[in-house]
């Protein structure tokens, strides 16, 4: 009844202390959760900054006791090892034009699916949906096949077409789904006016459809800049991407760890640039179809 | 964030522009053909690609290592009674059981919670992160932070550091005697026979750090002659820093052990008496009445202690693989459940604050069953994902346990390119991973037709 409890409210005195607490209770659990998830990546940056010999006498954390002991050797020497940039070069001529085929050859097709009315299209649809939970494993080892007898094994461009084609089905999907939310009035007056499919495509649906677009070629980047298994066995050493050169270091050296964590960061880095930019357009594409 | 297109309604069959037209069938053909020629690509592609292999590798996986001779369910049954393809399969058991369940439980912790705080975006940030690197990286990251060494894996060297905080006993690791000292090192426990009460018996150790001593170690100093009843000695580290000094002697600045249990054990094996040292390493054990006591410093001593876990041994393994796989995947968890919470009305719950239920009946009753479309998503989604898991487990374990953290994909791989050259059986596995995910293929398509009924 005091002008106390009118200015604070209706809660009590019990009652506030005890939201105080429960809401700090969630700020302390909820920041020990933070830092138990960046430990990992944090630990990885600081190791990869140490000398050889530091990191092979104490752990990356002692740098926070000694902090003078930080040095960008390891890449400074992985930057100087041919094998380590050529095959960053590989990552990129496999990632981008990888993208850009799923991007272009998806968008054809989830167009057509979305506004194009033709016999048999909601069967070939659910193919595509079908298709997109295919383990990648059933195709490598006809793939290695066929890539073999057309002399395409162990060049960059057999695992851009194996990538290609698998990214395809979530590609469909996920286009199929976003340019269904063009307003129809768009397209019917577009039609009446007498303009093509193609131009329809080009000045309506590609303009209207650029976020879905750009959720997927983030999506589409990332899966096939960060691949192992599809690269570790249809390129060769002269072809091989970043990931499939840093595993072989891994077999090679056992715990080498400053080559190890100096390229795996190097790996990282890319995807995290991509990651932290666009991280809203990564967000959109997870959301509209998560079935890789 | 807030857009959801996979339920946007699909324009109805009537909202075409072509019937204007006189000839509506050419104008059909028409569009056919140019249909056709914008999903042409696309189903070259998947056909080629895609659909091709899958028939190949089914018949494939009826034939022998080399695909000259037909074998029937040979491969097959190879798959399920050889131990090794046994184990990957029943890994992958554990697998899908523990991982998919693990992130969903997780994302939805973290995405109810998530409402709480004010810096819900930099946490969404941080737990999303792992999303983006490869599986190699986080491989390489828990493989270099499981290691078995507490000075280099941190997860040992933080267990080490708690285990330390709770017992305190002052330990000597790696200590040992001096070799020309007439003691016997017998697997951790220093001793001295035949010692006879009324005497002194000193223990010069070596293979103590220096910068390992205690504080409160002073300079050792030759124990005071003992009483008729008494053994008294000196335990000291017999190192100089710097080097010099006498071997075997106390002086020249030698620092004493302090904290080190001393037994005087009987013939028959008992223990008569027991004394600690000092800061300057002295001991005395009184009231000993026999003769011929053996002197000894318990192995306790010399225990290097609490050394952590061997993580990355068969035992531990999968466990480690599989927490480096949620903490990829359950900012995914996180990031669908709490796009799922955002798209909710809060009116009900809000109703519900209003009658006097608790937030957590609000939750079970309420924002849980509102929320298991978006959970089944996840959920399916991370099964289908977790089959095919193969970098983890091809990078993390180190060649010993490799055999007992095995799943499909990657005996898969084994056995087809990874120099077991036996492609049936490779067919075999590749077609088991494509049936265990054939449940969640019928989801997608009931899903997809729930969707075009409403």
């Amino acid at each position: 009844m005091s002008d106390l409890t009118i200015v604070r409210g209706k809660r009590t005195v019990a009652q506030r202390i005890l939201g105080f607490f429960g809401n700090s209770i969630v700020n302390v659990l909820l920041l020990i959760i933070a830092i138990f998830w960046l430990v990992p990546s944090v630990g990885l940056l600081l190791a990869s900054l140490r000398s050889v010999a530091d990191n092979s006498s104490s752990g990356w954390w002692t740098v926070f006791t000694a902090p003078a002991q930080l040095t960008i050797e390891n890449y400074a020497n992985l930057l100087a090892n041919p094998t380590i940039t050529g095959s960053f070069w590989n990552t990129i001529m496999i990632s981008v034009p990888t993208t850009a085929a799923v991007v272009v050859i998806g968008s054809l097709a989830g167009y057509a699916f979305a506004w194009m009315e033709f016999p048999g299209r909601d069967w070939l649809l659910i193919g595509v949906i079908v298709l997109l939970a295919v383990p990648i494993q059933v195709a490598l080892i006809p793939l290695a096949r066929l890539f073999g007898s057309v002399g395409l094994f162990g060049s960059i461009f057999s695992v851009i077409l194996f990538h290609t084609a698998f990214g395809l089905p979530f590609a469909v999907f996920l286009l199929r789904n976003f340019f269904l939310q063009v307003p129809t009035e768009l397209l019917e007056a577009a039609r009446l006016d007498g303009a093509s499919e193609w131009r329809i495509f080009r000045t309506v649906i590609l303009p209207l459809g650029l976020p879905a677009i750009a959720s997927l070629a983030i999506f589409q980047f990332l899966w096939t800049w960060n691949d192992m298994l599809v690269a570790l066995i249809f390129t060769n050493s002269q072809s091989q991407p970043l990931t499939v050169a840093i595993q072989s270091q891994l077999r090679q050296f056992g715990s080498n760890i400053d080559v190890l964590s100096a390229g795996a960061f190097l790996s990282m880095i890319v995807p995290l640039i991509v990651f932290f930019a666009f991280q809203r357009y990564f967000v959109q594409a997870l959301l509209a179809g998560s079935q890789r | 964030m807030t857009q959801q297109p996979a339920v946007v309604p699909v324009p109805t069959q009537s909202g075409r522009a072509d019937g204007s037209q006189p000839s509506r069938r050419s104008a059909r053909r028409r569009m056919f053909y140019i249909a056709l020629g914008f999903l042409a690509p696309a189903l070259v592609l998947l056909g080629a690609l895609v659909l091709y292999p899958i028939i190949y590798t089914v018949i494939r996986s009826f034939y022998s290592p080399g695909g000259e001779e037909f074998v029937g369910f040979d491969n097959y049954v190879t798959m399920f009674t050889n131990e090794t393809t046994f184990t990957a399969i029943r890994n992958n058991v554990i697998w899908v059981i523990v991982a998919p369940v693990t992130c969903t439980v997780l994302g939805l912790i973290f995405a109810v919670l998530l409402d709480k705080i004010r810096w819900a975006t930099a946490f969404k940030l941080i737990i999303f992160m792992p999303m983006a690197i490869s599986m190699l990286a986080a491989g390489v990251i828990f493989r270099t932070m499981f290691q078995e060494n507490p000075n280099l894996g941190v997860v040992n060297a933080a267990l080490v550091a708690i285990n330390s905080v709770f017992s305190d006993d002052s330990a000597y690791p790696g200590a040992t005697v001096r070799p020309d000292a007439g003691l016997q090192d017998d697997g951790g426990t220093i001793s001295a026979p035949g010692v006879n009460p009324g005497s002194a018996q000193n223990f010069p150790l070596v293979g103590v750090k220096q910068s390992s001593l205690p504080a409160n170690a002073a300079e050792a100093k030759e124990a005071p002659d003992p009483d008729s009843d008494a053994i008294s000695g000196t335990v000291w580290l017999d190192v100089v820093q710097g080097g010099g000094g006498e071997n075997g002697e106390v002086g020249d600045g030698k620092k004493g052990l302090p904290g080190i249990k001393v037994d005087a054990v009987n013939a028959d094996g008992t223990i008569a008496g027991t004394a600690e040292t000092n800061d300057a390493g002295q001991y005395t054990i009184a009231g000993l009445d026999g003769q011929g006591y053996v002197v000894a410093l318990p192995a306790s001593n010399f225990d290097p202690g609490y050394q952590g876990v061997s993580w990355l041994s068969s035992a531990f393994i999968n466990g480690v693989v599989i927490l480096s796989y949620v903490w990829i995947w359950a900012g995914f968890a996180m990031i669908m459940i709490a796009s799922g919470l955002s798209a909710m009305d809060r009116s009900l719950q809000e109703a519900a604050r209003i009658d006097g239920a608790s937030e957590w009946k609000v939750f079970t009753r309420i924002t849980a069953p509102l929320l298991s479309p978006v959970i089944v998503v996840v959920f399916v989604t991370l099964i289908i994902n977790v089959l095919k898991i193969f970098d983890l487990v091809y990078v993390i374990p180190p060649g010993t346990s490799k055999p007992a953290a095995n799943v499909i994909a990657v005996e898969m791989w084994t056995v087809s390119f990874g120099g077991g050259d036996n492609q049936g059986l490779g067919s075999a596995l590749a077609i088991l991973l494509l049936i265990l995910v054939l449940p969640s293929m019928i989801i997608n398509i009931r899903r997809f037709r729930q969707e075009r009924e409403r």
